[in-house]
C-alpha cells in the first residue's frame, strides 16, 4: 500500500507521517506541494506544521497548491485523506471539511499529552479503534481552536462524523471539545491531535507500560492499511 | 497606479482572542476609556492604471474566496484608495462595495 505525504513549504512533521506509514506496514511516498501528480499512491497525508508560516490564515495559502487540485478532486471521489494539525487547517481550507480553526483561546502554543476519546470508529483511518476508547496521543498548536456555526455542528453530531474528542481538559476552547472531524463518505479525517507521534515505543507519550511507551496513534495507519485492503 | 484597501473582521459571533488580549493591555497602559477590541485585517492590493468597477469587482472576490475565510471571518469593506495617501483610506469616499 501506497501513502503519499504531502510537504508544503513549512511543513514540519511530514518524516514522522511518513514513519508512521512504515511502522504499520505501508509504504510512504513523498509527494511536493508544487506537483500536481499525485504518483498513484493509495491514501494521502497532510502532516503538521507551519505551512507558509501560516501567514494569512493557517493552511489558506497551502490551499491553493498544485497538489492541492489534484488532492481534492481525488478525496471527493473517495481516496482516503488524512490531515493532521496543519494538515486539518488545509482540509478546512479546502472546503473537503467544514469549520476552522482559530487561535487557542487561552492565546498561548499548548504542548502536552492529550487524553482523547473515539468517537467514530468507522472510518478509513480509524477502523482499527472501538467506539469509545480513549487513547493518548501528543497535542501541540497554536491556532488549535475548532469552530463552525451552531447548524454545522448539530449536522456533524447527528451525522456521527466527530472523530476524536477531547477528555479531560479541552486544551484550545474547541467548540463541543472536538478533536476532529471526518466527511459524510468517512474517507478525509482531519484532527489537531498527532497519532503519528505515539507509534513507538521510546519515542511517544508515557503509556501503561512505562514512561514513552504510547504508542495509541498507531491505529490510524493499520486502520488505513486495513481500509484498502478491504 | 491605483489601490484598493480590503477589511476583514472576526465575525461578531466569533471568539476573538487577539483582540481579547489586547483589550486587556490597553488598561494597563493607562487606557481605560476603551471597552473591547477587535482585530481583523487590512489588505492594500496594487493594480496598474485606475481602479476600475472591474477591478473592484475582482477585489471583491479576490476578498470573498482567499484573503477571508467565510466560516470565521467578514469582507467588511472593499474601497478604492488613492495611492501614497494611506491616511486617506479612512473615512474615504472613494467607491466601494
Amino acid at each position: 500500500m501506497r501513502v503519499g505525504v504531502v510537504t508544503f513549504p513549512g511543513t514540519l512533521d511530514d518524516r514522522d507521517a511518513a514513519r508512521a506509514v512504515r511502522l504499520a506496514g505501508g509504504a510512504a511516498v513523498p509527494l511536493w506541494h508544487a506537483d500536481a501528480d499525485l504518483h498513484g499512491v493509495d491514501a494521502v497525508i497532510l502532516p503538521g506544521g507551519f505551512s507558509y508560516g501560516d501567514y494569512l490564515r493557517a493552511g489558506a495559502i497551502s490551499r491553493f497548491a498544485p497538489v492541492m487540485g489534484s488532492i481534492i478532486e481525488a478525496a471527493n471521489g473517495g481516496l482516503p485523506v488524512l490531515g493532521v494539525c496543519n494538515g486539518f487547517q488545509i482540509l478546512c481550507e479546502a472546503h473537503l471539511l467544514p469549520g476552522s480553526m482559530i487561535k487557542n483561546d487561552q492565546l498561548t502554543f499548548v504542548c502536552r499529552e492529550q487524553v482523547l476519546s473515539v468517537e467514530n470508529a468507522d472510518t478509513a483511518w480509524t477502523r482499527d479503534y472501538t467506539a469509545g476508547q480513549r487513547i493518548t496521543v501528543p497535542l501541540k498548536n497554536q491556532d488549535g481552536q475548532f469552530v463552525a456555526d451552531e447548524h454545522t455542528l448539530d449536522e456533524l453530531e447527528g451525522s456521527g462524523r466527530v472523530v476524536v474528542r477531547y477528555r479531560d481538559w479541552n486544551p484550545n476552547g474547541s467548540r463541543r471539545d472536538i478533536a476532529g472531524i471526518t466527511n459524510a463518505a468517512g474517507n478525509v479525517v482531519g484532527l489537531m491531535p498527532h497519532p503519528e507521534h505515539a507509534v513507538e515505543v521510546g519515542y511517544g507519550p508515557d503509556g501503561t507500560n512505562g514512561p514513552r511507551t504510547g504508542t495509541d496513534g498507531l491505529k490510524f495507519f493499520t486502520s488505513l492499511l486495513h481500509s484498502l485492503v478491504g | 497606479m491605483g489601490r484598493v484597501v480590503v477589511d476583514v473582521m472576526p465575525k461578531p459571533e466569533i471568539l476573538d482572542p487577539q483582540g481579547k488580549a489586547v483589550a486587556g493591555a490597553l488598561p494597563r497602559l493607562g487606557f481605560a476609556q476603551f471597552t473591547s477590541v477587535r482585530q481583523g485585517k487590512r489588505f492594500e492590493l496594487e493594480v496598474d492604471g485606475d481602479v476600475t468597477p472591474e477591478i473592484l469587482a475582482a477585489a471583491l472576490a479576490a476578498a470573498e474566496t482567499v484573503l477571508s475565510n467565510p466560516v470565521i471571518e467578514d469582507v467588511v469593506r472593499v474601497t478604492a484608495v488613492p495611492v501614497g495617501d494611506a491616511a486617506a483610506a479612512i473615512g474615504s469616499s472613494g467607491p466601494g462595495f
